[in-house]
């Protein structure tokens, strides 16, 4: 079983197959990073980029620490300290740094389609860590693979997707996702924060929190993202928390052995309250210890896939 | 079609009186079961690991932690294939800072699958002492590396392919040496009865 792809642009149209493959090499790679010495010598010679164009804390260092404990040679590129600043394309600068014979890209980009884009104009394999408003293929494998963790599995299992369903990646990723895993997938939020055609994605839709987390399993909460956000979204904040915030009196509508997740930076006391953030049912940590397996697994199965092969 | 030339070298009882062999060796060069740890390599290895270590308690009455281990992120031909190997589970879950420990595969080749599990051992820690026991050990070694305990050596051409199967992983038990059989499929009257285990999941 191999991927079919030797980029990872998205989770759309991933088989369940393929997704399953991911998850369990991630199970393995969890056990390197509990390990006195956190590195293992697979990816010795392999030199991966990343191309990080919006800021990020836990996808640029999960990835970068994920590159090191492979033994990969990795460079971080902030587009504040380089050559962007004189006015070059983002074409020319891949292009110029894959002609220092690198491997691989990860990139982040507030435009969507750039890892595509990337595909189309460099040799390496190219990985997507978050596209605008399109995909973050490896938050989605992450909160999957955090949720079969504690599940030990994925299929039937009630998963709400809270908050800014139209400006989020992470909500589409995990829809295409948990869809192929065969979860039951619900989204809620205000309608302002519903993308138009949202019954394409052939998820339930709620626009009412209660409603929506009734005897669900897992709700991920999805944080208010203000830097993508026309003003006059919503009302105020308050009112937010009101309507969609995740406060300790909603837990009660959960299933038993619940789960609270949120793929951070939380805005606290907006989306989600302390008390829940901190429970004993938030994984929020965990998913961060997780993801840092996730992306060891997805750099290794792409390293295994060379151009010239397709 | 040209039938393969299979003989069998050892069968079930053989194999049971090798571990039996082995296991004693073992105490006898340790002096006892006290600073033993024994890590076999997946599969097979990871098998006659866990017969070597009940056989060691029935004789001593004493448990000895096993763990077992994947050798794939370590080896030296990854970049080489095709095609990705399936990463195991590593299941290591005691300190082997100090210890004896008694590395367990099924065949004992070139030596490169023992490499990639000594610097594996050595990041986890640094035992006193490294042993290596194979059930199988068939020659052709390509590294300085040589088995401190074996179950039988068989003499083979390089192209020939030795066959454990092991009830554990196979559904059945016995060795098989298939002549000239390296680069072929194997023959089916000794293919493994079970479905090949699948990396990951507990």
């Amino acid at each position: 079983m191999q991927l079919k792809s030797r980029h990872l642009l998205g989770l759309e149209g991933m088989s369940e197959e393929e997704i399953t493959l991911i998850l369990d090499t991630a199970e393995s790679f969890r056990e390197i990073i509990e390990r006195p010495i956190k590195k293992v010598p697979t990816l010795r010679g392999i030199t991966v980029i990343n191309l990080f164009y919006e800021p990020s804390t836990r996808t640029r260092i999960s990835f970068e620490l994920a590159e090191k404990r492979l033994s990969a040679d990795s460079i971080s590129f902030t587009p504040a300290t380089s050559s962007v600043k004189k006015g070059e394309t983002l074409k020319d600068t891949v292009r110029n740094i894959e002609a220092m014979k690198i491997d691989m890209v990860v990139v982040r980009h507030s435009s969507t389609g750039v890892p595509y884009f990337l595909t189309q104009c460099i040799q390496s394999n190219v990985i997507n860590a978050g596209d605008g408003s399109h995909e973050h293929p490896t938050q989605a494998l992450l909160d999957m693979f955090t949720i079969r963790r504690k599940y030990g599995r994925l299929k039937d299992l009630r998963v709400v997707l809270v908050g800014d369903i139209k400006h989020s990646r992470v909500v589409r990723s995990n829809i295409w996702g948990l869809k192929a895993m065969g979860a039951s997938v619900a989204v809620c939020g205000p309608t302002t924060l519903l993308p138009v055609e949202v019954e394409k994605f052939e998820v339930d839709v709620y626009q009412n929190m209660d409603k929506a987390i009734e005897g669900a399993d897992v709700v991920n909460i999805m944080r208010i993202q203000l830097e993508r956000q026309q003003a006059g979204l919503f009302p105020s904040q308050r009112e937010y928390t009101n309507l969609f915030g995740m406060t300790r009196e909603r837990l009660a509508l959960l299933n038993k052995n619940y789960t609270i997740m949120h793929p951070g930076p939380m805005n606290r006391g907006v989306e989600i309250t302390n008390e829940v953030a901190d429970g004993d049912a938030s994984v929020i940590l965990e998913q961060v210890t997780n993801g840092q397996a996730v992306r060891m697994a997805v750099l290794y199965l792409l390293s295994g896939k060379k151009a010239e092969e397709e | 079609m040209t039938r393969e030339k299979i003989e069998e070298v050892l069968d079930e009882k053989g194999i049971a009186r090798a571990i039996t062999r082995i296991s004693h060796e073992i105490l006898e060069k340790n002096g006892g079961a006290d600073t033993l740890v024994i890590i076999g390599i997946l599969s097979r290895g990871a098998d006659i690991a866990k017969r070597v270590a009940e056989r060691i308690r029935e004789i001593e009455n004493r448990d000895i932690p096993v763990g077992l281990m994947d050798i794939n992120l370590y080896r030296d031909d990854t970049h080489f294939k095709l095609d990705q190997p399936v990463i195991q589970r590593t299941e290591i879950l005691f300190d082997v800072a100090g210890r004896n420990v008694i590395l367990v595969d099924d065949v004992l080749f070139t030596g490169r699958t023992i490499r990639a599990a000594l610097d594996q051992i050595i990041d986890f820690g640094r035992p006193k002492s490294i042993q290596l026991a194979v059930l199988i050990d068939r020659g052709h070694r390509e590294l300085p590396i040589r088995p401190d305990f074996v179950g039988k050596n068989i003499p083979t051409a390089a192209d020939d392919r030795v066959l454990v199967r092991l009830n554990e992983t196979d559904g059945r038990e016995g060795v098989f040496v298939v002549k000239e059989g390296m680069k072929k499929p194997v023959p089916e009257i000794v293919a493994s009865k079970k479905p090949r285990r699948k990396g990951g999941k507990k």
